[in-house]
């Protein structure tokens, strides 16, 4: 079979210049119960970069992404050991306020989940949350990120149109500017584009590029081919014989893509296995 | 060029306390509510295990109650009546109540399953004595005498909304990719059913099946009116004499349904009221007997799904 070359991130910028580091995952593992779904992963995630987790499914990517924000204390009888560093910090020390971290690092989901109110009254939601009432500033805002996430010509005529009335490129932007809205530092997001048709993808990749002036995203998917089109740096993660998910591989994307240092990873990305 | 920052506005220190404030207040609240709603069932249990485990013992088991004002005796002719007459309506309501879920999930949206859906929800909402009422009018009346298959008979129009609505909750839950699978291999409709369907609701199945039985073993009001009571119902003794009088096994079987019967709630309501201490205390006895039935098909169906869960899930 032969495989076509990745195409590789399109603004054809060298290989990322140095950035800060905004998160570190240093040492961590996770269970659910007794089964260890990800062994012992270090990987820093750079500021106002892109970096993509890739890697077959059932490799642990998603659930890696849930332990930056702390989504997986959501799920019963999961448990995470080593540290995440949010500038420094650890965000699983005893006395951390797991509110405010997942107000700094967002998240956008697999599936577009726009709650059931206005466009308005969605991207208002999180502003809400944070005690905000002024009208004037919830419009500035509601307005300001619309327009981040690309939506604002189609939905500026009706902002109060049901959120879950729009197609689904336009609810995962929808999503994107709720997340945004609340100006966190890192945006987690979950394969933002398998649920979505090319050209909605396609936009949403565009988008990606502009947000990460302002923002450092983590982003998995399922494509190799996307993470080599938008991503700096990524990682890849693979399966053990216990089915435990393990970095392989992590280093910018084009280094990855081009000269792989592990056999495994040249193995994913020219398509022989995953 | 960076419009300013809405943290401009926010008071993010107030907010924490506001919010760490409001958290514990809700928190114990809902800790108080869950104390709240787990206390009736707990001060229950251990009211009647207290007031009727003391008076448990075997002959409750394998006797029928002594004379009025007598001590000893048992309750042998309501465990049998129950069993009898809750078997009855098993048979008489879950095959027709899981047979027509099966139905509504197949065709949903036509005018019969709307129908189904609409009788069955106004069936459950109606009061249990009247179901009685319905079941002395067309059964009783025409048959000239009470009997336990009068009282199965109501028992199972009790059953079947709840196990009928259920079932159909928990087919729905099983992913239509699953069915559709089944079927895309040339599998009859009925056959994706039976052996795709149903073993993927099986869980919550068993769950609405057990709710369904445990409203009937329950009632006490429609019997009233269908299997009476009868303080010397005992099957052994029915077989025995049929034996004895060389009657077929139609005819025994005739005699079990065709007398009235007992059941547990009904003789604990009746002994409750009566002047007797024997007899108030036998109620309480059934009351424990009672609970244990419950407790018991309770455990069973769930050890039986935690060991069908194993052999599926690994």
């Amino acid at each position: 079979m032969t495989q076509q070359p990745v195409a590789l991130n399109r603004t054809d910028k060298p290989a990322a210049v140095a950035s800060a580091t905004k998160m570190v995952i240093r040492g961590v593992s996770v269970y659910y119960k007794t089964f260890r779904a990800i062994k012992n992963v270090d990987l820093p995630v750079y500021e106002n970069r892109i970096t993509a987790f890739i890697g077959p499914s059932g490799c642990g990517k998603s659930t890696l992404l849930r332990t930056l924000n702390r989504m997986n204390d959501l799920i019963p009888g999961a448990r995470v050991e080593g540290k995440v560093l949010l500038d420094g910090e650890d965000i699983y020390a005893a006395g951390q306020d797991v509110v405010d971290i997942r107000r700094r690092v967002g998240m956008v989901f697999q599936r577009p989940n726009p709650f059931p109110m206005s466009v308005y009254d969605n991207v208002a939601f999180g502003l809400r949350l944070l005690g905000i009432r002024q009208k004037s500033i919830l419009d500035e805002v509601v307005e300001r990120s619309l327009r981040a996430a690309a939506l604002w010509e189609h939905v500026c005529d009706n902002l109060n149109q049901s959120g879950m009335a729009l197609s689904g490129g336009q609810q995962q932007r929808l999503c994107i500017a709720r997340a945004i809205a609340v100006e966190p530092e890192v945006i987690l997001m979950d394969e933002p584009t398998s649920a979505l048709d090319p050209i909605a993808t396609l936009t949403i990749e565009d988008l990606l590029q502009t947000l990460k002036e302002n923002f450092t995203i983590v982003i998995v998917t399922h494509n190799m081919q996307q993470a080599a089109r938008i991503s700096d740096y990524t990682a890849f993660l693979s399966m053990d014989d216990d089915r435990a998910g393990y970095l392989v591989e992590f280093g910018p994307t084009v280094e990855l893509f081009t000269n792989p240092k592990e056999k495994l990873t040249e193995d994913y990305i020219t398509g022989r296995f995953g | 060029m960076a419009p300013e920052s809405i943290y401009a506005h926010v008071n993010l220190r107030r907010n924490y306390r506001r919010r760490k404030i409001l958290n514990t207040v809700m928190l114990s609240l809902t800790g108080v509510t869950v104390a709240l709603a787990v206390l009736p069932l707990v001060w229950i249990t251990v009211y009647v295990l207290l007031k009727g485990g003391r008076y448990l013992n075997l002959a409750l088991f394998i006797h029928l109650p002594a004379p009025m004002g007598t001590p000893g005796g048992g309750v042998l002719h309501a465990i049998e009546g129950s069993l009898v007459m809750v078997l009855l309506a098993s048979l008489l309501a879950i095959p027709v109540a899981l047979l027509a879920a099966f139905y509504l999930l197949a065709r949903p949206n036509t005018a019969v399953a709307q129908a189904v859906r609409f009788s069955t929800d106004m069936l459950a909402g109606i009061p249990s004595i009247v179901v009685g009422l319905f079941g002395y009018a067309v059964i009783v009346v025409t048959q000239k005498h009470y009997s336990a298959f009068a009282g199965g008979v109501v028992l199972a129009i009790i059953m079947l909304p709840v196990v009928l609505r259920s079932a159909e909750e928990m087919l729905k839950l099983v992913p239509p990719e699953m069915r559709e699978g089944a079927l895309a291999l040339g599998a009859p409709e009925w056959r994706a059913a039976l052996r795709v369907v149903l073993p993927a609701a099986m869980e919550g199945i068993v769950t609405g099946v057990m709710l369904g039985i445990a409203r009937a073993v329950g009632e006490t009001a429609p019997l009233l009116f269908t299997a009476l009571g009868n303080d010397h119902y005992e099957i052994g003794q029915i077989v025995r004499q049929g034996l004895h009088y060389h009657q077929s096994m139609g005819q025994i079987l005739g005699q079990i349904f065709g007398q009235p019967a007992d059941a547990l709630p009904l003789t604990l309501w009746k002994y409750a009221q009566q002047p007797y201490q024997e007899r108030v205390q036998l109620a309480w006895a059934v009351a424990f007997v009672l609970m244990l039935f419950a407790l018991g098909l309770n455990i069973a169906a769930r050890a039986w799904l935690a060991y069908r869960r194993r052999k599926l899930y690994g």
